[in-house]
């Protein structure tokens, strides 16, 4: 019975079932390949981006380490003042032959016989020339400790340094290499006596440039930095603010304000290298600013950043619902109150999150700066935003055209720190988004 | 409040409609957006101390009607109004006419409840900071605590009036913005479809407010509900394409009515 029944019901189901038959399976299979594609996408910059971290930082590492050798320095009368001239001549501390001091303390803890020129030689190699200025600031500073022994810890020279962290072939035959094989067994003698070793290297934080690596830093780079932010920051906040709040609220909308519009986000894509060559005739040619400040840099990096600050601006201000400015509207209050009091307030996480954006979209911009002439060998602290300074993207740009092996790593420390730079002021976005997002 | 004052307003209620004065009067009133004219040169005038039901299909012109009497359709680009429309006395399009001031004056309540993303202290004392009707603590919080117990919040909010006004259920949301615009002392509050989101419990109480605001203001309501026009108004104005068909007593309106069209709407055979 079961038998002559079933195929009856199934024939009354089968047309209705066939007619909505509309391809499920196609769809599920539609909807599986285009989540395989977001997927691969996904891993895809994933990988590159740990590809790019692991580089940079297993090249850059090693920068934050420096091999130091600390030498009882004697600071013999005879060599620094020797017609006892100081009292009255102050120029005498300062052009004194220290790297003297440096070889005679350098002699005595190899045990180098003094007559021997080339050995000698070899051995004030190995200890970098910044020592001068290193043991003259500490005289200077102190004239007192002139005719004392006090334990001083030297910048081991770059080519030591790269043969002490392994970086250097000692396979190779010697006259192929900087590091001599006197060196290199000196070098391990003075480690197994801990008189030389690695320490976390300060150096490349506070230093300004220098062509020997184990004295070059980014220092003043960072400065330079910090200087054009703070100008970005003071200019295009503010400018941009007020733009966006005037276009957004108050301008009529009509063919002018839409041109406007247009040239905004047309401006937010032009190159950056054309805002530098217009600060470059601008700023520098016309109005006659100073070359390689970071006054100019600012300025540039503020147009640049303008249109990207008045875009985000808009974009959070449209955002604020209607609602809460016909409150405030119909409560009697002004237009600029019904703005400032409400609209501005809730508009304020996205505003910061757009400026942050442009503030490190800004800190890592190169191009601009090399017209103004900010690609420049800046070896002290700038006083004020007029004094030549450098960048670190502009820094990092430098050290990738050093030659020495030793400007590997510390091109690749200058990413990570300008990385952290980055993530710091994306961290503090995200803060201050939290702090000021407020439910309505 | 007084009990005579109260008492000669629940008297003169009880009497004709038409024995009330005028507060505000529409003469002629056209609206325009663009090309497009919402309003056909309305005749209708608010009484004092009345609550005034607008009501009528979608797209009627109830609401444009509404905002014109606080010149809320200033702030629509190519909005235009024609006409004459005064309160006491005032044409409120006279170019002297600051609309600030007469905001202050016409207070609004609107569809969907808005209160500030402020305290909920805040949000009824900002009308009285911004118009400088309190200078002290003692005089905010006066008028925050009154405000509050007019609009029949106090009792509920009175311990939490420093956390946010967003976090209070609809019907307090809406009973709060009603505090809003009381606290600025206006003389007219409108209220645009002030129940629309609410539900039956909160629609009740808001209505309950609604006859006791009715003492000490006047109050001019769009609805879509033709029970609540009933239930709350005392005059009831009928819009249909632009135009008011019929302006009469509510009692009048729903038992009544004078024209075949309103007739019709009331007993549900359009809108």
């Amino acid at each position: 019975m079961t038998d002559i029944a079933s195929p009856a019901v199934r024939i009354s189901t089968r047309p209705a079932s066939a007619k909505r038959d509309i391809g499920i399976k196609r769809r599920y299979a539609a909807e599986r390949r285009f989540r395989a594609y977001g997927i691969s996408a996904i891993s895809l910059g994933l990988f590159f981006l740990a590809l790019l971290l692991w580089t940079v930082f297993s090249n850059g590492y090693t920068a934050f380490q420096q091999t130091t050798i600390t030498l009882p320095i004697e600071f013999t009368e005879k060599v620094i003042d020797p017609k006892g001239e100081r009292a009255t001549d102050g120029k005498v501390l300062m052009t004194a032959n220290y790297p003297l001091l440096v070889r005679d303390a350098l002699i005595k803890q190899l045990g180098i016989d003094a007559t021997k020129r080339p050995l000698v030689k070899q051995a004030t190699d190995m200890v970098s020339a910044s020592s001068r200025t290193l043991l003259r600031d500490i005289v200077v500073a102190d004239p007192s400790v002139i005719g004392k022994t006090v334990s001083v810890t030297l910048l081991a020279e770059a080519n030591v340094d790269s043969a002490f962290k392994g970086q250097i072939d000692l396979a190779v035959d010697q006259s192929k290499r900087k590091v001599k094989d006197q060196q290199v067994t000196w070098m391990n003698e003075m480690a197994s006596a801990g008189v030389l070793k690695k320490s976390f290297n300060t150096g490349i934080f506070t230093f300004g440039a220098s062509s020997r690596p184990e004295a070059a830093g980014v220092g003043v780079a960072a400065l330079g930095s910090l200087f054009m932010m703070l100008i970005v920051l003071v200019l295009a906040l503010p400018i941009g603010v007020a733009a966006s709040i005037y276009l957004e609220e108050f301008a009529p909308k009509n063919r002018l304000t839409d041109l406007i519009e247009v040239n905004i986000n047309n401006l937010a894509a032009v190159p950056s290298i054309v805002y530098g060559l217009l600060g470059l005739a601008v700023f520098i040619n016309f109005a006659g600013m100073p070359r390689s400040a970071a006054l100019v840099g600012g300025l540039v990096l503020t147009l640049m950043t303008l249109p990207t600050i008045i875009i985000a601006t808009r974009a959070a201000l449209k955002a604020v619902p209607p609602s809460i400015r016909s409150a405030a509207l119909g409560l009697g209050a002004s237009k600029m109150q019904t703005i400032f009091h409400h609209v501005l307030p809730l508009a304020m996480p996205g505003i910061l999150t757009g400026t942050i954006i442009g503030l490190a979209h800004a800190l890592g911009e190169t191009a601009p700066l090399l017209l103004i002439g900010m690609v420049a060998f800046v070896v002290d602290y700038p006083g004020s935003p007029m004094e030549p300074s450098t960048a670190l993207p502009v820094q990092i740009y430098m050290w990738a055209n050093e030659a020495e092996r030793a400007f590997v790593e510390r091109t690749s420390g200058a990413i990570i720190i300008l990385l952290i730079f980055l993530v710091v002021m994306n961290l503090g976005a995200i803060l201050l988004r939290r702090r000021f997002e407020r439910r309505w | 409040m007084n009990i005579m004052s109260e008492a000669a307003v629940e008297k003169a209620l009880d009497q004709k409609m038409n024995t009330v004065p005028y507060k505000m009067i529409g003469k002629d009133v056209s609206v325009y957006y663009g090309e497009k004219r919402a309003l056909f040169d309305v005749n209708l005038n608010i009484r004092e101390n009345t609550v005034t039901a607008l009501i009528g299909p979608s797209g009627c012109g109830k609401s444009t009607f509404l905002r014109t009497l606080n010149r809320m359709n200033d702030t629509i680009e190519n909005c235009r109004v024609t006409g004459k429309i005064t309160l006491d006395e005032d044409d409120i399009y006279d170019p002297t006419i600051d609309v600030v001031e007469l905001r202050a004056r016409v207070g609004m309540v609107f569809q969907k409840p808005n209160p500030f993303p402020k305290s909920i202290y805040d949000n009824v004392a900002y009308g009285p900071r911004i118009h400088g009707l309190a200078r002290t603590k003692s005089e905010f919080d006066d008028v925050v605590e009154t405000s509050l117990q007019k609009a029949g919040l106090w009792n509920e909010v009175k311990d939490r009036l420093q956390e946010p006004g967003t976090g209070l259920s609809g019907g307090q949301q809406q009973r709060l913005c009603i505090a809003r615009a009381v606290a600025v002392s206006p003389e007219v509050i409108l209220m645009d479809e002030p129940c629309s989101a609410l539900d039956p419990i909160a629609t009740a109480k808001v209505e309950e407010l609604i006859h006791e605001l009715r003492s000490n203001f006047t109050i001019v309501i769009v609805t879509h509900s033709m029970q609540q026009a009933a239930r709350v108004s005392q005059r009831t104005a009928m819009f249909h394409l632009g135009n008011l068909v019929e302006e009469n007593d509510t009692d009048k309106m729903f038992t009544n009515p004078d024209d075949q069209r309103t007739q019709d709407y009331i007993m549900g055979r359009f809108g």
